[in-house]
């Protein structure tokens, strides 16, 4: 089939972007997207020109390097798939196609369609976790945990933090992201223990990065590719409003160093 | 130079080994501890779980990835479960039959006392990981559930879903923010190490490139510990993420770390056959889907009709026929071999014959649709997606690909390359699986040296010497810098007519054809001239666009392909001289009247380990000879 293709070109994260146009006369129906683009690069280099920077690794849909805006929504057209495992086949002989980087203030571009996601990580380091050190842990048996927890937990930590959530919402909120870790560890015995912690310091985290707020649009939910729902929005506010009132940070000057 | 090959295998008794070793290591006091530095490459399962545990420990640590996040190493992709001798199931299961099997699954090629130890700490990790809160997958009392792998008569893989290696990683890249957070750990994410410096005969640092900036860097520290991953890509065509590659464990062993088994490549039997010249990699289909599918081809050479045309009698399940005890879930060498036999023959299915099905049809009459989404729903989509094909009402077409490097840099039982204070983990050491792997087996690698053995080991060495003493100024970390900033002007400014991909392509073709599934002497001769030439074509005329100052795929590429056009040179040579199948290694002159692999034990029972010697001169190899006390040698037999 043949397509066009408008894609963004920027050259760096201070370089003025722009859309520019080409031509794929001979797309197969069975490449995947990226391979769509990898024969385009191949075609550019060839040329002299430079090649479409985009992140990718795994091409499997599960590391969440991949991500951009084709026609308007992240990961493009299919439900449920990254960009990645998106394949040719969804689209049609002569469509003309829009490829821009995931917009937001947080996640600001460093080339082409490739941006800067490491907020994510600074809200993960927020308090993201289990405090365990290696080492001391009990029997894994001796945590029983229902079948229904760790489905839904399991259901929360598939999230493979890509960031279509943000690129999705209107107000470039990252709450869908940060209450799938909230919600995951939230769900399970272990993860009691600093619930209130972890939602204070997440949320605090994720303000203090420039996501927006949550206005409950649930465009997020509806092109996440991994389905992560919204009801994790409620169960983090929640625990938020929870912790708001009973969490306190510890006094660091009370036992000192 | 001579490099010492001794292991350090601690005396005594198998079972006794680790805790005495444990007990003999030096301790670093705790007050000293953040005066020591550590730098980790890598933070899939090995690095990620090193990097956090030595930070716990109170060690100074950085650590370093190329992707935009520790979180998305290529661990991440892991799909099927982690093997742990817990005997939950009651079936028998124990650290020796763990040990047993992998020694067996391994083909006799790995070191029996680094083996036990990590069948022995495969049952910590599993409380560990759980600890963390990785949402294993659980029974409906509550406790944990388990699934069988192939090469294994009991069931102790522990799963979440398909997608274990995200949840480990997961739970190992959250340990690992959490030191972030706490500044014990300094993470460099989007760097790429492109040399180990050495100074006065110890790892003392790296070099790396700021993916973003393009800035070269050098960073010094008291060890440096390599988990890097592994080389599959060396095939350009293999399950492995694009960026997986060998530039880090290449350079050092052009700095004198020693490389063990370079040819030991796994081919996995359940992967998504090519379906055409643009393909980019190949999608493993978790080998957990052997449990319930059945492998067969119809039994005439090309037949053509749809497979539910092929009435029963006219199908060939060939692994249930030929190993009847271990059938489907035979391990991945046996049935790789066995795939591409029948494909030979001129049974393959689907487009270019290069294909066999895996059926699920009788599973969903035992155990219903419902069943079947529940153990593999998300693997039934990935196919479903890339084939445009439904597996609950067509059988699935699989074919092996490359998908695991057994060999790697030699370690002795510390985890220490041959260059003092240069450690290296997961993948990109050689020591637990010999010539073959068994499933399940990475992930519990990954994490034992991670979690379990070097934060230990490494604490030894750091006890043993004095911390800091050089700076970014010694001439060797100048020399360091110059030789990786020259190397990329050199390859931005050839300016050829090649693009790097078609390189490697070429690459990958050469490494398929004679160095693959089943390799033979004269192919073996005809690849090592033909990978020299194309090395050479390669400095001539390939075309790098862009600059070095800035986000350069292309470069990024280019300098990762210049390392796998090294060491692929390395495999061949390697293969040749490895005068006998085995695991992995199958060589054709070499094979039982049955076609199974034929080892020579008189021969061959050691790791070879190659010591490299400039570019003018071939390397030399060495042996480490095995012993093998409590398992003894037999052939493999799975029948
Ligand atoms: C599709 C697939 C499925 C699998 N399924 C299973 C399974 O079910 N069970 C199992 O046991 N095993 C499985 N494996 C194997 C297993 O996943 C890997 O062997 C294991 O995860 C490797 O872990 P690692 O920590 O050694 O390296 P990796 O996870 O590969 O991590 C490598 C790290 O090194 C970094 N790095 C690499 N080179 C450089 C460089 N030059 N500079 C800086 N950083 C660098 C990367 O950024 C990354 O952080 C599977 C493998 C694949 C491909
Ligand atoms: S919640 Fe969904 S869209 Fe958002 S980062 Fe996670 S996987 Fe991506
Ligand atoms: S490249 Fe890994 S999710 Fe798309």
């Amino acid at each position: 089939m043949k397509l066009t293709l408008n894609i963004w070109r920027q050259k760096g994260p201070n370089d003025a972007g722009r859309i520019v146009k080409y031509e794929m006369p001979n797309v197969d129906e069975h490449m995947s997207f990226l391979e769509m683009l990898d024969v385009l690069n191949e075609d550019l280099i060839h040329k002299g020109e430079e090649p479409v920077t985009f992140e990718h690794d795994c091409r499997e849909g599960i590391c969440g390097c991949c991500g951009f805006m084709i026609n308007g929504l992240p990961h493009g057209p299919q439900r449920g798939t990254t960009v990645c495992q998106l394949h040719m086949r969804q689209f049609h002989d002569g469509e003309e196609l829009w490829l821009e980087p995931f917009r937001a203030k947080a996640f600001p571009v460093l080339k082409d369609l490739m941006v800067d996601r490491s907020a994510f990580d600074r809200i993960i380091a927020a308090g993201g976790y289990v405090s365990v050190n290696t080492g001391c842990a009990v029997d894994g048996n001796a945590i029983p945990i229902e079948k229904q927890s760790a489905e839904m937990a399991m259901d929360a930590a598939a999230c493979i933090g890509c960031g279509a959530c943000v690129a999705s919402c209107p107000n470039a909120s990252a709450s869908l992201f940060t209450s799938a870790k909230i919600a995951h560890l939230g769900l399970l015995p272990q993860g009691q223990a600093e619930r209130d912690r972890r939602a204070v310091r997440m949320v605090a985290q994720l303000m203090e990065e420039g996501f927006g707020y949550c206005t409950n649009t649930g465009e997020c939910e509806a092109l996440c590719p991994k389905g992560v729902k919204l009801e994790n929005i409620a169960r983090m506010n929640r625990d938020y409003l929870k912790a708001a009132i009973l969490y306190r940070e510890e006094n660091a000057s009370a036992g000192g160093a | 130079m001579a490099i010492n090959l001794d292991a350090k295998i601690p005396s005594g008794p198998i079972e006794q080994k680790w805790n005495k070793a444990k007990f003999d290591y030096k301790l670093v006091n705790p007050a000293n501890k953040r005066k020591y530095s550590v730098i980790v490459v890598g933070t899939g399962l090995a690095g990620g779980a090193a990097a956090a545990t030595l930070g716990e420990l109170g060690y100074n640590v950085k650590a370093f990835c190329f992707q935009d996040s520790p979180r998305r190493a290529h661990s991440i992709a892991a799909q099927g479960g982690i093997n742990a001798a817990k005997n939950y199931q009651n079936d028998g299961d124990s650290v020796f039959r763990l040990f047993y099997d992998t020694v067996k699954g391994g083909d006799f090629r790995a070191r029996e006392a680094n083996v036990y130890r990590l069948a022995e700490i495969s049952v910590s990790i599993i409380d560990q990981c759980v600890a963390q809160g990785v949402p294993f997958a659980r029974e409906y009392g509550g406790v944990l559930a388990n699934r069988s792998f192939g090469g294994a008569q009991v069931s102790r893989t522990f799963y979440a879903r398909g997608q274990t290696g995200q949840q480990l990683l997961l739970g190992c890249y959250q340990a690992l923010e959490r030191q972030i957070d706490a500044g014990r750990v300094k993470m460099y994410a989007r760097h790429e190490m492109l040399d180990v410096i050495v100074i006065d005969g110890r790892a003392r640092g790296i070099v790396t490139r700021n993916l973003v900036t393009g800035a070269i860097d050098v960073h010094i520290a008291d060890a440096v510990a390599l988990a890097t991953g592994g080389y599959g890509n060396v095939f350009y065509l293999s399950t492995n993420a694009k960026g997986s590659n060998a530039t880090a464990i290449w350079r050092a062993y052009k700095k004198g770390a020693a490389f063990a088994n370079p040819c030991f490549t796994q081919i996995h039997p359940t992967c998504i056959p090519v379906s055409g010249e643009y393909q980019s990699k190949l999608t493993l289909m978790s080998e957990s889907l052997r449990n319930d599918g059945r492998i067969w081809v119809p039994k005439k050479q090309g037949d053509t009709r749809a497979s539910g045309q092929i009435p029963e009698d006219e199908r060939d399940y060939y692994l249930e026929r030929m190993y009847p005890s271990f059938g489907n879930l035979s391990p991945r060498d046996i049935a790789s071999r066995a795939a591409k036999r029948v494909c030979d023959e001129g049974r393959g299915v689907g487009p270019g014959g290069l294909g066999v099905y895996l059926d699920f049809s009788d599973a969903i009459g035992r155990l219903g649709k419902k069943t079947i989404e529940e153990r593999y729903g998300n693997l039934f989509e990935i196919y479903e997606r890339i084939t445009g094909e439904d597996p609950y009402s067509v059988p699935m077409r699989i074919y092996p690909a490359v998908h695991y490097t057994m060999g790697g840099l030699w370690v002795d039982y510390n985890l220490e390359s041959t260059v003092p204070g240069l450690f290296v983990l997961g993948e990109a050491n050689f020591s637990d699986h010999g010539a073959n792997r068994l499933g399940a087996s990475a992930l519990m690698q990954g994490l034992a040296d991670g979690y379990f053995v070097a934060p230990y080991t490494i604490g030894n060495y750091l006890a043993s010497i004095k911390p800091g003493g050089v700076d970014e100024d010694h001439p060797e970390c100048r020399l360091a810098k110059e030789e990786a900033e020259a190397r990329i002007q050199t390859l931005l400014g050839i300016k050829g007519k090649k693009t790097v991909d078609e390189f490697h392509r070429a690459l990958g073709k050469i490494m398929w054809d004679k160095c693959g599934m089943a390799r033979n002497a004269a192919g073996l001769e005809e690849a090592l001239p033909q990978i020299q030439a194309l090395r050479e074509e390669f400095w001539q005329n390939v075309t790098v666009p862009g600059s070095g100052a800035e986000v350069n795929q292309s470069l990024e590429k280019a300098t990762r392909l210049a390392d796998f056009l090294e060491l692929g040179e390395l495999m061949v040579r390697d293969a040749r001289v490895r005068e006998e199948s085995c695991g992995g290694h199958f060589r054709e002159e070499y094979q039982t009247e049955e076609g199974e692999a034929l080892r020579d034990d008189e021969k061959f029972c050691h790791g070879a380990v190659w010591e490299y010697q400039g570019s003018e001169q071939a390397p030399v190899r060495h042996m480490e000879p095995l012993i093998f006390e409590h398992v003894h040698l037999t052939q493999r037999s799975y029948k």
